[in-house]
């Protein structure tokens, strides 16, 4: 017996340490660690190199806090539904319906009070609720039916667009109707300056939406629990993780986010239009996800990277139009900043030992 | 000496298929008890019916004299049983820490952990760092960072080092070394007469019978769905192993089951 065991003698003479650390020799393989390790890095250097670029070309103008607090409004509700987008996307699915869940949210908000002139609690909570509600169903589906979520959310998406437009009949409540019955729908839009900067509390509700959120995806077991998800469902169950419970959470959560998207919007648009229900606001959510490094696979990502995006998209929207440019350009810009993000994505996973 | 971990007559079916057929099962304490028998011989029913995967159709299990009934996975880990995967089931994009407290957090004391449910980082980081030193492990030397940039051998190490932190009674390993190469795989089963030495009781299920006979205590021959016989390293040699679990030969004192 000792003879077949002693095989192994042979490798005795060989290098005996194990898996040590070599050190990383090409600069490009040291890049790609740093980056793995730090998702939101790429994003923020692409902010910072745009930012860079339209202070140079864009003129002096686009320097002054004004307009820089000026993107941080006009993206204040995408910002707040890509972050939304961001949790579904990190347990490896999708959200097509959170813009129509959003408009769904905001015309039930309204609805309640001009036209069934219910107190303004009531209202909002009934359109947080039906928001939460959709997310619900979405959940539920993705885990209890194991359908796809691509094939749910397309599905929701077409479904709630269509209850919208038959439940309100595609009318437009005015601005004055809204304000005529309650102050409280319109409180995102209370600007105050801080010298040239103008803030609204939206965008403080969206930065204290991603504070929130970061803080829950780092520092609690069930942010930890979603990235493990996302990563290997499989690992997640045997570890012990009920990844059905963790996937509905996760989807309606995301909806009683939409829901807060639903309130900001009023405020930033005044108005509420069901006809606004044909927007992309999904399609954008998606774009600032993924300019912001989340992968389409799951379980990778960090959610400032995700505001980093957003900002990105403001930011060249801004910049492109002080400059005068054809508004295709950002459309042309932004596809080639999503095609660029996904390959950084795939080359960063393929992080070697 | 009482067994820790026994089994007597479990009966599992699988349609027509009677993959556990009045099988028997014991473990003794502080020792490596390898399980080995032929593909479909029934081992994997088995170690699945121990660690909670599946429900055994008859028999009783017991853990320390008193009758237990898993209907998880995880109400085994609850009662003391962890097992390695084969998989390892590991998150590859989190970090070493994290994937050694998934599913079983520590927050924070006081109101941060109490209303916000905030982890409690630094307390696990420093008992990850602890587990994988106590095993020798630290060629790993950050234990933030990721799994998936380990070599297999470091994996199986993590894995090996997170169920023997946790697993107070017995320590399951489904195949520890078939990925591995020769040097990783020597270091493994460094590790497993480690935690053996720290009095964990561990089931090693493996087709590499050098390994086997070089750490087990004893070795379980599984066939034909029940236990044929077990035996010790020392008593036979691997060639016997493999003829009694192939049925080419019977060990003395054993009939074959009709």
């Amino acid at each position: 017996m000792s003879q077949t065991q002693d095989f192994e003698s042979a490798a005795r003479e060989a290098d005996q340490t194990v898996a040590h650390f070599e050190e990383r020799k090409s600069p490009l393989a040291r890049l790609q660690h740093v980056l793995h390790s730090n998702p939101a890095l790429v994003p923020l250097i692409v902010l910072v190199a745009l930012i860079a670029f339209f202070g140079i070309f864009a003129g002096e103008r686009f320097f002054r806090a004004y307009t820089l607090t000026l993107v941080l409004q006009q993206v204040a509700v995408v910002g707040i539904l890509a972050a939304a987008q961001t949790l579904v996307v990190l347990t490896a699915g999708i959200d097509l319906a959170i813009g129509v869940v959003m408009v769904f949210s905001f015309v039930i908000m309204g609805n309640m009070v001009v036209s069934y002139g219910m107190p303004a609690g009531v209202a909002l909570l009934a359109g947080f609720l039906v928001a939460a509600g959709c997310g619900l169903v979405n959940g539920l589906l993705v885990s209890r039916l194991k359908l796809p979520p691509f094939i749910v959310t397309l599905g929701t998406w077409n479904i709630v667009m269509a209850i919208c437009l038959i439940y309100s009949q595609n009318a437009t409540m005015r601005e004055a109707d809204v304000t005529a019955a309650t102050q409280w729908l319109h409180v995102f839009a209370i600007n105050f300056r801080v010298g040239p900067a103008v803030v609204t509390l939206g965008v403080i509700a969206m930065i204290l939406l991603y504070i929130g959120l970061w803080f829950m995806l780092n520092h609690t077991a069930f942010g930890r629990h979603i990235y493990a998800v996302g990563d290997d469902p499989d690992a997640a169950e045997l570890a012990g993780i009920s990844t059905k419970k963790v996937l509905v959470a996760v989807y309606t959560l995301a909806g009683v986010i939409a829901g807060l998207a639903a309130w900001v919007s009023i405020g930033r648009n005044g108005s509420i239009s069901p006809s606004t229900v044909v927007t992309d606001f999904n399609l954008q959510a998606i774009t600032a996800t993924v300019i912001g490094g989340i992968s389409l696979f799951g379980g990778r990502g960090s959610i400032l990277g995700v505001l980093f995006g957003t900002l990105i998209v403001g930011i060249m929207s801004m910049g492109l139009n002080m400059m005068n440019a054809d508004p295709q350009w950002k459309v042309l810009l932004t596809g080639m900043l999503i095609i660029g993000a996904v390959a950084v994505d795939q080359w960063i996973r393929k992080v070697s030992a | 000496m009482e067994p820790i971990l026994t089994a007597r007559g479990l009966v599992k079916r699988y349609g027509k298929v009677t993959a556990l057929d009045h099988c028997d099962f014991d473990l003794m304490p502080g020792e490596i008890l390898a399980v080995i028998g032929d593909n479909g011989a029934g081992k994997s029913t088995l170690i699945k019916a121990i660690s909670g995967a599946v429900i055994p159709d008859e028999g009783e299990i017991r853990l320390e004299g008193q009758p237990v009934h898993f209907r998880t996975p995880i109400e085994a880990r609850q009662a003391g049983i962890e097992t390695v995967y084969q998989t390892l089931a590991m998150s590859p994009a989190l970090s070493i820490a994290d994937n050694m407290f998934m599913g079983r957090e520590i927050r924070k004391p006081g109101f941060m952990g109490k209303v916000f449910r905030q982890l409690d980082k630094p307390k696990m980081q420093a008992f990850a760092r602890q587990k994988l030193n106590e095993l020798g492990l630290m060629t790993i030397q950050n234990i933030n960072q990721a799994v998936e940039t380990l070599s297999g051998g470091q994996r199986q190490g993590v894995a090996v080092a997170r169920a023997a932190a946790f697993g107070s009674k017995v320590v399951i390993l489904d195949e520890p070394t078939a990925a591995l190469g020769v040097k990783e795989s020597r270091r493994v089963l460094d590790l497993i007469r480690d935690v053996r030495a720290r009095g964990i009781p561990i089931i090693l299920i493996s087709h590499n019978m050098p390994h086997v006979f070089e750490v087990a205590d004893r070795i379980h021959i599984h066939r034909l769905g029940r236990r044929l016989c077990v035996i010790r390293p020392s008593d036979y040699t691997m060639s016997d192993a493999v003829a009694f679990m192939t049925g080419a030969k019977l060990p003395e004192g054993v009939t074959e089951a009709a």
